[in-house]
């Protein structure tokens, strides 16, 4: 059943000023289109993720925009429509999950059909729940069940009402990799035959990884790029995003000089006499970059390194050392200061202590250019 | 006796009378956005601060046969306000009146929001959200509520003796009745009354108490989410 269902695009256009306590003052202002299947939105905390879900499930008025799916119109500022969200027929799944805590599993994936007969209503709960494999959770409370089957509950609830499009918001940060991987599975098995746009929030790498066919950047409010998951992890254009996805390190200098026949420019660090080679970018000799490293990318030795390929060798010193879980953090002063880690054992090995004297060593190409 | 069963009777009363009204207006209190909500919000606390005697005095000139309440109820049922039963439930409705609605503002509003969006995400509209969700959810709010209206009409005096008088089987309630005694120097009925009271309400309170405690939450949301 359902496969005949096709219920259209969602357009979004919306504008909002957005404000909330912990100083991230922005507008939201962006177009987006979102077809059939899993579109990932990505973007540091912050960017308005949640704000837009928020517009499109009509928890939040937007200051304006239009807002539809398929020719249905759901938001239009100009003509005054902004639908309860009651009457949206979307599904949204909380970062939070609302499971309601009074209720059981099969009560709480009903609530959404009980103007159905009680016949057919069991019968859509019955499959849903065989759907994402928690038959076996219909007559628990949600306080008696795990991260992860609360989650597939909280699915099961929102998509057993047919909506027409599924919002999720970081659904299922905080599981393991193998527990996603199962839920992701479910969904997209579940999505094959309803086809709907869902749009799914996420600032977690490995979730775009593993979902990213379409990917939205999201940074301060705006769209700030779109593909697939290599094209938007691996060339970061805006500091927030390069943030987002694991660049420890976020360094601003100025172009000193451009090698075109290397494919290399030399950029300066601010205040310091540091120098980086990094990739040919689009910037022009004096201009102000940014240049972003992950602190995993940064090999450390206490013995100056020769006859090596990697381009760039800076002398430093151990500024701070931290054990968190299995990783050291080193921060590392060249003049610029980075973040390094290492593993505890190379740690040991190599005596690091504060104030020992190192060599940080850089591939020119795991310096990626940021646009200033 | 007549006045202990004319005490329960009232205290019943006015504790459902406060349980249909309160309802609506705690959750208008809890959730509406309107800026001059505090003044509301003030009017139902003033019962707190005020003495009874003197909320007893305007409800007296009201209700008497040239107040504008009196005047009404005259013109309805041909008989006036003061002195009456009715009168009674009436002055006491207003005088405990913060004592249901605070418990039950502060019971809706610790429903998480994300379970009211939830709700109305699924379809649900404002009165199936609070059926379904927000009224299970505050339980133990609402027999809070009714447990405190209750007590506290069957404890108070002032407000009784301001509008109510002393009519045996009338207006003549417990607190009054014992006031009585000791002022007759009849202590031993005076003891004999506030014991029984002492001892009804104890009972009462614990029983509450317990049920509300353990399997009461279960059994009643369970029960008003049917």
């Amino acid at each position: 059943m359902g496969s005949e269902i096709n219920p259209g695009n969602l357009s979004v256009r919306v504008r909002k000023q957005h404000r909330d306590s912990n100083d991230s003052d922005f507008v939201l202002d962006l177009t987006l289109e979102v077809s059939a299947g899993i579109t990932i939105l990505f973007g540091p905390s912050g960017a308005g993720k949640s704000t837009l879900l928020d517009c499109i499930a009509g928890l939040v008025r937007p200051d304006a925009g239009r807002i539809s799916v398929g020719d249905d119109v759901l938001v239009d500022s100009e003509s005054g429509v902004h639908l309860a969200p009651q009457k949206r027929r979307l599904a949204y799944v909380f970062q939070e999950l609302a499971l309601f805590p009074h209720k059981t599993g099969e009560e709480n994936v009903g609530y959404g059909l009980t103007n159905l007969p009680r016949k057919e209503r069991n019968g859509r709960v019955e499959e849903i729940l065989a759907a994402f494999h928690v038959e076996q959770l219909r007559k628990r409370k949600p306080s008696e069940m795990s991260g992860g089957e609360k989650r597939r509950v909280a699915l099961a609830r929102s998509l057993v009402t047919s909506p027409r499009v599924l919002l999720l918001d970081e659904p299922l940060t905080g599981l393991d990799t193998g527990l996603k991987a199962g839920i992701i599975d479910d969904l997209r098995a579940w999505n094959a035959a309803y086809k709907i746009p869902i749009l799914y929030v996420t600032h977690s790498r490995d979730e775009v990884d593993a979902l990213g066919e379409h990917v939205i950047a999201m940074h301060h409010g705006r769209v700030v790029g779109a593909g697939t998951a290599n094209e938007i992890l691996d060339a970061p254009r805006l500091k927030g995003l390069a943030q987002a996805v694991g660049f420890e390190n976020l360094l601003w200098g100025t172009v000193v000089e451009l090698r075109k026949p290397d494919g290399v420019m030399r950029v300066r660090g601010e205040r310091s006499l540091c120098e980086l080679e990094v990739p040919l970018g689009d910037a022009a000799p004096g201009s102000r970059v940014c240049i972003a490293v992950r602190a995993g990318d940064i090999l450390l030795a206490t013995k100056q390194p020769s006859a090596l390929s990697a381009r760039n060798i800076m002398e430093g010193q151990i500024v701070s050392l931290e054990q968190r879980g299995t990783m050291v953090i080193a921060r590392v002063n060249c003049g610029m200061v980075f973040i390094v880690h290492v593993t505890p054992g190379a740690a040991r090995t190599l005596e690091l202590c504060v104030e020992r004297k190192v060599w940080l060593v850089l591939k020119t190409h795991s310096c990626h250019l940021v646009a200033a | 006796m007549e006045a202990l069963l004319l005490s329960l009777r009232l205290a019943l009363s006015v504790s459902a009378i406060l349980l249909v009204i309160g309802m609506p207006l705690a959750y208008w209190l809890a959730y509406s956005k309107w800026r001059g909500k505090f003044l509301l919000e003030s009017v139902v606390a003033l019962p707190l601060v005020l003495p009874p005697t003197v909320l007893g005095f305007y409800l007296l000139v009201a209700m008497g046969p040239r107040g504008p309440l009196g005047r009404m109820w005259y013109a309805l049922f041909g008989h006036g306000l003061a002195f009456t039963f009715s009168g009674l439930v009436l002055a006491s409705v207003l005088y405990s009146f913060p004592f249901a609605i605070q418990p039950l503002v502060a019971a809706f509003e610790g429903v998480d929001r994300k379970l009211i969006e939830a709700s109305a995400l699924l379809g649900a509209g404002r009165f199936r959200t609070f059926q379904r969700v927000i009224l299970p959810l505050s339980v133990p709010g609402v027999v809070t509520a009714m447990v405190l209206s209750f007590a506290h009409t069957v404890g108070e005096f002032g407000v009784v003796l301001m509008v109510g008088g002393n009519l045996p089987g009338v207006t003549r309630t417990v607190s009054i009745d014992v006031y009585d005694h000791v002022q007759s120097m009849e202590f031993a009925q005076a003891n004999r009354m506030a014991f029984l009271l002492l001892a009804i309400s104890f009972a009462f309170l614990s029983v509450v108490y317990a049920v509300n405690r353990r399997v009461g939450r279960r059994v009643w949301a369970s029960w008003v989410a049917r």
